[in-house]
């Protein structure tokens, strides 16, 4: 308790302390911290195209229109939004299954969300009300979305070629114009990528099965499989962003240690 | 082989001689052995000697240029454990080695050698990010240097020729880090060669002859990784390392400079020898820094070359970005508007949107870099030697030119990473983009402004602090109930940092007339100098003087008159005081 004293005007000890409170605040804030709850029952499509359309009425009318015949809000040719008819289950099952609908308020862009506002059960019954209304692409099957199945590599080549310019090369998302931007890959499900793919969700192209076949799909959801479950040889990869976080990296923490080294040094007369 | 010498009849007169024996050098009778013998051969023990005894003073800024040295010497080191296994062709090949998610994949034998020594070769991946690490931190060391030799006015005379050689040696080795990064040929480095082929072709009516030349054909070609790898490898750094050793030898030449402090003076050095205790700070130095490098590079990853995939002309990846010391140039390219593209003619295109910032911008940086002190000296027209540092408030338009410069160079570079920071602020790239066009004009000038000021407040702060103590935080109370704190004059030699730096004017022109009484105007050089010498020196603080430290005391004394009588430790400051100004005078 001495030593501890006595180090007390030391001039790290504010600094240490600072992170130590930081790190108890955030250890605390973890352990006590609500998880989602985590639906795992997933029942069989029940075709009730009905159950799909009262709840549409209920949660996504007021944008979509009663009919999901889209709405305009009157400013210009801004919409409230887009006519939903042929979008298909697949559309639905990603926007909705990755929290992206129903929006809180509108944006310049849907974020993904963990808060998932519908149980599996429930999206399923609105894919069915949308596919009802037109013929459009469903819900991929397990085995056309199963990442051991297809190959990494080629995945990689048409993934870089398709897929990087937005989601850089590691899938870690970059910027489009005005706010806009393409998420970052990591963590999403096999079946959202391949519906993402196949649908093209608002800024994203739409990559049909003569762009890229249901086989090269999976060859790409391999390839984002490996990479996301891979450890990476090189450390930590500050975020995989390239350069710039490298540089600031460098700035902050290479420099900084060094000078306090020097610093350090300088202070040590002989 | 045997000398015979035949018999002569003079031979006579040299019966009595015997052979000439040299004796051993002071250094051989000193310390005899090995070194004796190095000597005697060499003559290496004056200069080492001489070296061995040389001092240097102590400050950790003075250790910035030593970070930059030893990220040099880590470069050369793994640089050339990487050439053993590196092979810089584009030859085509299909990976077959042990990173699974590019087996079967077509690409270059310089990707392919750059995968084998990341993940085939033991140590090999560590060695390829410290040389990485190690460049990036050269490079931030080579400029954090030039910010201390700037803004202590370093490069003064006699030092203008090493500021001029640091200059080319930091745009050398900013070309020297691009040569290397474009070297692994993986997506990054391909998409960044693809770039440059681009700015070369920007150079008005030779552009696409250069390109041509550069490349050995259309991009990309056989030719550039070839190319780059005998310029990195070999051409920049044996320039990077003549050069260098050239900026380290006027360093010793010209001797190192000092702080202001008591006892330093223009004409002295105030330090420690090399021997033993430079020696041992600097040589452990070394290896502190080879050891933090070595430690972020264990746990930090940098470049994973293996997740761009091999270079491709057809796709480019989000987040294609150059590395830190080139990114003002990508910055400035990002912030330049589209309109700039010019159509001569209906024939040539004039692409002032890409040439502004990829051709001018670069050498344009270092050119006025290297050019600042005689900007400098002209202005104060000073020939005298300086070896005592500016304190960087004593030279507030320097320090304020200075912050604006940074802040130029800054806005350029952070302007490069406009979409990470879109993404990580959730803000729209082109508000940001907006955000540093306008700054680029709006910021510096509020940097020097505020820069100038708050040297100036603490010029007078340090004028404060000479003429009335600093506060002790004692309260002294007045028999009568009244209430003052106590000030308490600093040490002589605390004082002496103060007041140490020379009083400073604008340069007036004199007023002259011709033998009638005309008024003959003035040169017009001496005109702008006069201008430029008013927006140096104009609202100048100057030290104190002896002068104004002995009316300080009598106004002191009368203050004290007026709050109460004298406290003993105030009578005492004010013999030290009085020392002080003695000594001034």
């Amino acid at each position: 308790m001495n030593a501890l004293a006595a180090r007390r005007r030391h001039p790290a000890a504010i600094a240490v302390l600072l992170m130590l409170g930081l790190f108890l605040t955030g250890a605390a804030y973890a352990a006590v911290a609500p998880e989602p709850a985590d639906a795992t029952t997933r029942a069989l499509p029940a075709q009730s195209v009905e159950e799909g359309k009262a709840l549409f009425r209920a949660n996504c009318a007021s944008c979509h229109g009663l009919n999901a015949e889209g709405r305009a809000t009157g400013q210009g040719d801004k919409i409230a939004g887009p006519p939903l008819a042929g979008v298909g289950a697949a559309a639905v099952d990603f926007q909705v299954g990755t929290g992206r609908m129903p929006m809180t308020q509108p944006g310049v862009q849907a974020a993904a969300s963990d808060e998932v506002q519908f149980t599996p059960e429930q999206i399923d019954h609105l894919g069915a009300y949308i596919a009802s209304l037109a013929p459009g692409p469903a819900v991929p099957s397990e085995e056309a979305v199963d990442p051991t199945q297809g190959d990494p590599a080629l995945g990689g080549e048409i993934f870089r070629v398709n897929c990087a310019m937005c989601h850089n090369f590691a899938g870690s998302g970059g910027a489009l114009t005005r706010g806009k931007y393409a998420p970052s890959l990591k963590g999403v499900t096999p079946t959202h990528i391949y519906e993402a793919m196949q649908t093209g969700p608002q800024s994203m192209p739409v990559f049909n099965d003569s762009n890229i076949t249901p086989e090269n799909k999976r060859d790409v959801i391999a390839f984002l499989t490996t990479i996301d479950e891979q450890e990476n040889p090189g450390g930590m990869t500050l975020g995989s962003l390239g350069p710039v976080t490298e540089g600031l990296f460098a700035w902050v923490f290479g420099l900084g240690i060094l000078v306090g080294c020097a610093v350090w040094l300088g202070s040590k007369a002989a | 082989m045997t000398t015979t010498s035949t018999p002569r009849p003079a031979d006579a007169l040299r019966d009595g001689d015997s052979a000439y024996q040299a004796p051993p050098s002071a250094a051989a009778r000193k310390v005899g052995g090995l070194a004796g013998w190095v000597d005697d051969r060499t003559g290496a023990a004056k200069p080492v000697g001489y070296l061995m005894k040389k001092v240097f003073p102590d400050h950790w800024s003075f250790m910035l240029g030593e970070i930059a040295m030893y990220s040099m010497i880590i470069c050369l080191i793994t640089g050339t454990f990487l050439t053993f296994w590196y092979v810089p062709s584009a030859g085509l090949t299909v990976y077959d080695g042990s990173y699974v998610p590019l087996r079967g994949v077509e690409m270059s034998e310089a990707y392919a050698s750059t995968l084998h020594i990341s993940f085939d070769i033991k140590g090999g991946l560590m060695i390829r990010q410290i040389h990485h690490w190690a460049a990036l931190m050269f490079t931030v060391a080579v400029v954090v240097h030039m910010f201390r030799v700037f803004f202590t006015g370093a490069f003064r005379k006699p030092r203008e020729i090493n500021w001029v050689i640091g200059s080319v040696l930091a745009l050398l080795s900013i070309i020297e880090g691009f040569a290397g990064y474009s070297l692994p040929d993986d997506l990054l480095s391909g998409t960044g060669i693809r770039a440059m082929a681009g700015f070369v072709q920007t150079a008005p009516v030779i552009g696409s002859y250069l390109v041509y030349g550069i490349f050995g054909g259309p991009f990309p070609g056989e030719m550039i990784i070839p190319r780059l790898y005998s310029v990195h490898i070999l051409l920049l750094p044996a320039i990077l390392v003549g050069l260098f050793t050239v900026h380290i030898a006027l360093v010793a030449l010209q001797k190192h400079t000092q702080f202001p402090g008591p006892g330093r003076t223009n004409d002295n050095v105030v330090g420690y020898p090399v021997m033993p205790v430079y020696a041992a700070k600097a040589g452990g130095f070394f290896f502190i820094v080879f050891g933090v490098l070595a430690l972020i590079s264990a746990l930090v990853q940098i470049n994973p070359i293996w997740g761009y995939g091999p270079y491709d002309p057809s796709p480019v990846t989000a987040g294609s970005q150059p590395d830190w010391y080139m990114g003002f140039a990508d910055g400035a390219l990002r912030l330049l508007p589209g309109w700039l593209e010019f159509n001569l003619w209906g024939e040539y295109t004039l692409s002032l949107n890409i040439a502004l910032g990829a051709l001018v911008l670069l050498p344009l940086v270092y050119i006025v870099l290297g050019a600042y002190p005689f900007v400098e000296r002209f202005v104060t027209k000073d020939e005298r030697e300086h070896h005592l540092l500016d304190r960087p408030r004593n030279n507030p338009v320097r320090t304020g030119i200075g912050m604006a410069g940074i802040t130029a160079y800054t806005v350029f570079m952070f302007a490069a990473g406009n979409d990470i920071m879109a993404i990580k602020l959730g803000l729209s790239i082109n508000d940001i983009t907006w955000f540093f066009r306008i700054g680029l004009f709006v910021l510096p000038p509020i940097v020097f402004w505020v820069t100038k000021r708050t040297c100036l407040a603490l010029q007078r702060r340090d004028r404060e602090q000479v003429l009335h103590g600093r506060e002790s935080g004692t309260i002294i109370r007045t028999p009568d109930g009244r209430f003052f704190e106590r000030h308490e004059a600093e040490l002589p030699e605390d004082q002496w940092i103060l007041v140490q730096h020379e009083a400073v004017r604008p340069f007036e022109i004199a007023a002259t007339a011709d033998e009638h009484g005309v008024a003959r105007p003035a040169a017009r050089s001496d005109r702008v100098r006069s201008a430029m010498s008013r927006f140096y020196f104009a609202d100048a603080v100057n030290p104190v003087t002896p002068a104004e430290l002995a009316a300080a005391h009598h106004h002191g004394h009368e203050a004290e008159a007026i709050e109460g009588p004298t406290p003993a430790g105030e009578i005492e400051s004010s013999s030290r005081d009085d020392a002080l100004a003695r000594r001034l005078e």
